[in-house]
């Protein structure tokens, strides 16, 4: 009983927190990255639709 | 389109590698904390995250007051460039250390100095994002945002030095704290050598991200005079 008690002692277990937090910070992270990438593309698009008005115009 | 400089690939190449060697020291360079178990191993990113969220919002600063001075908007696109960058990585901040607080603390959340002052700081920028979208002018646009990031800037070292002025629960690593803190601990060599190479690795991803915005920007401005001209 006294052995049991003396093995349990040690660092609180907090793995699935550690996870969590890192999940959050990877995950903002690529959502970001995500974010800059689609708005590039979008901007792109934009590029493109405004020169063929201007080859139209011309 | 500008296309992408060679220099800006490579520091892309570098940030990720170092983001590799960083996450490996994380989770098996560092030691196991002796009390609070694997959840201590967030503050090696918590922290950094919060180093990358204050330097968006001084170099949001610098970049306002240079605008002012030269009336170039270039310095505007640079300054929401790193005000964008800065919320991200303080909500990262924030949400973390919330993870962090629930076993060390047994709450997800308390209206401590340190974390109130981050929370007030993360919403005065947010502010700072609705107040562009509501002026349509951009010199006026690009005016008020300077005006306003430089005096927001104040509620950096206000965060900053929260947990050392007032009377926190908020453990301080760096410097002297308030001793009722709960959640210290001594950092070993090996705990120190993450630490600053995860701050290191963090000062990399902002430049990249930076460079990254501010191209952006800067393709959208460039999207804005032609539609401008192509509306005359």
């Amino acid at each position: 009983m006294l052995f049991s008690t003396f093995l349990q002692e040690g660092p609180a277990n907090t793995t699935s927190f550690m996870i969590a937090g890192y999940a959050v910070i990877f995950g903002v992270m690529l959502l970001y990255l995500i974010s800059l990438f689609v708005r590039q593309r979008n901007l792109q698009k934009d590029l493109e639709v405004l020169q063929d008005i201007q080859d139209e115009q011309e | 389109m500008n296309p992408k400089p060679r220099l800006l690939t490579v520091l892309d190449i570098v940030t990720i590698i170092l983001l590799l060697i960083a996450t490996y020291m994380v989770f098996f360079y560092a030691p196991q904390e002796a009390v609070m178990g694997d959840v201590q191993r967030v503050f090696y990113f918590h922290v950094a995250a919060g180093w990358v969220g204050m330097l968006g919002f001084i170099g949001a600063a610098i970049s306002g007051i240079i605008y002012l001075i030269k009336k170039d908007r270039k310095w505007d696109i640079v300054g929401l460039a790193a005000v964008e960058i800065g919320i991200v990585f303080i909500f990262i901040n924030i949400v973390t250390g919330s993870i962090w607080a629930r076993p060390i603390w047994n709450t997800w959340w308390t209206w401590d100095p340190r974390l109130t002052t981050a929370t007030v700081m993360l919403l005065i920028y947010l502010a700072y994002l609705m107040l562009r979208q509501g002026i349509e002018d951009p010199d006026r646009r690009a005016r008020f945002g300077a005006v306003y990031a430089i005096i927001g800037s104040l509620s950096v070292p206000l965060t900053y030095f929260s947990a050392r002025i007032f009377r926190t629960i908020h453990p301080v690593v760096i410097g002297s704290g308030d001793p009722t803190a709960t959640g210290s601990f001594d950092m070993t060599p090996m705990m120190t050598q993450a630490f600053m190479f995860s701050l290191f690795t963090f000062t990399f991803i902002f430049i990249d991200l930076f460079w990254h915005r501010i191209r952006l920007g800067q393709e959208a401005d460039q999207i804005e005079q032609l539609r401008l001209k192509t509306m005359e």
